[in-house]
């Protein structure tokens, strides 16, 4: 195995004990430090890509400011196991089948689909320079469309957060 | 596989020594806070410990090493000792890609004074001081105490409003430089000049918000005693206590080297390359011209601590939100339409 393949192996593993600990940990605050972690493995793996820039802006947004925002209204709602409402047993056997489906369905979708195999180091698309190159020319109206629904987005926030007053 | 075993070795010692050096800046930070202190309020400061004082820091370590370790009953845990580990961890992750000093030829082999020097080094920079909150906050989460809740939650927004006039000030730096490397910010002023001449309001709005996010006088809304009983490290004891309080220096001391990088020349300095000495030499004196201007910084950060009173919190919250943002967006801007006009 070459040293990329551990680090591969290692880092997915690690991301997918992370995602499952999202799931299962009953305490909210340890969720979001398991998505904190998913997210720097996922950073990881960009970086297995030769994709610094898209790597570090994953770490900056997600982990830095989305997830300072979770963890910021989970503390101030003081969420707890304790006051998590019990689900009913219906709810958990429907969960089951309808996630044991789609398990299913993932399994026939992937069996037939094969994976182009990605040189590590061959592409340099996910350096900033290329990035913003391709972004700038070939990508302008879709990149400046996008900036207007972000836009749109804050507008709305602060219009709900003045109505409270 | 075949790994370069010179190469880990040569980082490793890098490593080890920016780490040694941060730690021990940091802990006569604290001897100097004091001086300083002594100083602006006329006092003599520490003078017990060796000559005038110098072995406090030793002093203090040891008593905090000694103290009793208190965990409270009610606290998490496992997050309530993440917390300061967390706050230690990031503070001493940034110094990574600071170019302490040019190359070092030694037996024949370039070895570069950077740990590491990968072309988003501002964006890395960026990235761990986004999360140089969550030592603060799940700290004053996991004591389970109502002060040191509030305390991180008012450390979180103060971070996350700051943060974004400190990438706004970036965003206009990096349009002069076209670089994001630290490495090559440093050489173009090394051949031309300070970016600081480029920059003046780009250097205060970034000053401020290195300010916000170390906490500091007249931002250390998350400390103050007198409204949260001693902030987010409330319930803290011995050398997690300890701990935070370092990584706070520590923070302040990368900041510098930080502002000294990308404002003000880094490890060059004026006729660096017109004295005619051997290049080793020359590394050797930027590292210390370095050094003299983050000791600058540090001791601006002290004055500045000592003189103006701390905000209030909306005082806080109006001078990031209406002052500071609008004021880096007017800077982004200007700096946009002069790169455009000067390349025609």
């Amino acid at each position: 195995m070459s040293t990329q393949q551990i680090i591969f192996l290692v880092l997915s593993v690690i991301s997918l004990v992370c995602a499952m600990g999202v799931i299962l940990s009953k305490n909210p605050v340890s969720s979001v430090l398991c998505l904190i972690l998913t997210f720097f493995t996922i950073a990881g793996h960009y970086v297995m890509l030769n994709a610094q820039f898209l790597a570090v802006v994953h770490i900056i947004v997600y982990a830095g400011a989305i997830m300072v925002l979770f963890l910021f209204v989970i503390m101030l709602m003081n969420l707890n196991a304790d006051i998590e409402p019990q689900k009913r047993n219906w709810l958990k056997y429907a969960g089951a089948i309808s996630g044991g489906t789609l398990l299913v369905i993932l399994v026939a979708a992937l069996r037939d689909a094969s994976m182009p195999s990605l040189q590590s180091g061959a592409t340099e698309i996910g350096l900033i320079g290329n990035l913003g190159k391709t972004l700038f020319n070939h990508y302008v109206v879709p990149f400046e469309v996008s900036s207007v629904l972000f836009l749109s987005a804050m507008v709305g926030a602060v219009v709900i957060g003045k109505k409270e007053h | 596989m075949s790994i370069d075993w010179y190469f880990i070795l040569e980082k490793l010692v890098l490593i080890s020594g920016v780490l040694a050096l941060s730690l021990i800046v940091a802990m006569y930070s604290t001897w100097g806070e004091r001086k300083v202190a002594a100083i602006i309020q006329d006092r003599r400061g520490p003078n017990r410990a060796g000559f005038m004082g110098l072995l406090q820091p030793l002093a203090d370590g040891g008593k905090l090493f000694f103290k009793e370790e208190i965990i409270p009953g009610t606290a998490n845990r496992f997050l309530f000792i993440l917390g300061p580990s967390l706050a230690m961890l990031v503070a001493c992750m940034t110094s990574a890609v600071i170019p302490w000093g040019d190359t070092l030829t030694i037996a024949g082999k370039e070895i570069s004074l950077q740990v590491a020097d990968i072309n988003i080094g501002i964006l890395y920079i960026f990235g761990v001081v986004s999360l140089g909150v969550y030592g603060i906050m799940l700290g004053g989460w996991a004591s389970n105490n109502k002060y040191s809740l509030l305390a991180s939650v008012r450390a979180a927004s103060q971070i996350i409003s700051y943060e974004l006039a400190m990438g706004l000030s970036l965003i206009a730096l990096l349009m002069l430089t076209g670089s994001l490397s630290l490495k090559d910010i440093v050489e173009q002023q090394r051949h031309g000049y300070w970016n600081f001449i480029y920059q003046p309001l780009g250097f205060l709005i970034f000053l401020v918000c290195a300010f916000a996010e170390c906490n500091r006088t007249p931002f250390d809304l998350p400390e103050a005693e007198n409204e949260l009983n001693g902030g987010y490290h409330l319930e803290y004891s011995s050398m997690k206590l300890g701990f935070y309080l370092f990584a706070e220096y520590i923070n302040m001391f990368i900041s510098s080297a930080l502002m000294a990088s990308l404002y003000f020349g880094g490890y060059s300095f004026p006729g660096m390359d017109s004295l005619g000495l051997s290049p080793n030499l020359v590394t050797i004196l930027g590292f210390l011209a370095l050094f003299i201007k983050i000791i600058i910084f540090l001791f601006f950060f002290m004055w500045v601590r000592w003189t103006i009173p701390r905000f209030r919190y909306d005082q806080l919250m109006r001078l990031g939100w209406n002052i500071m943002i609008p004021l880096a967006l007017l800077n982004m801007l200007i700096t946009g339409a002069i790169v455009l006009y000067r390349q025609g």
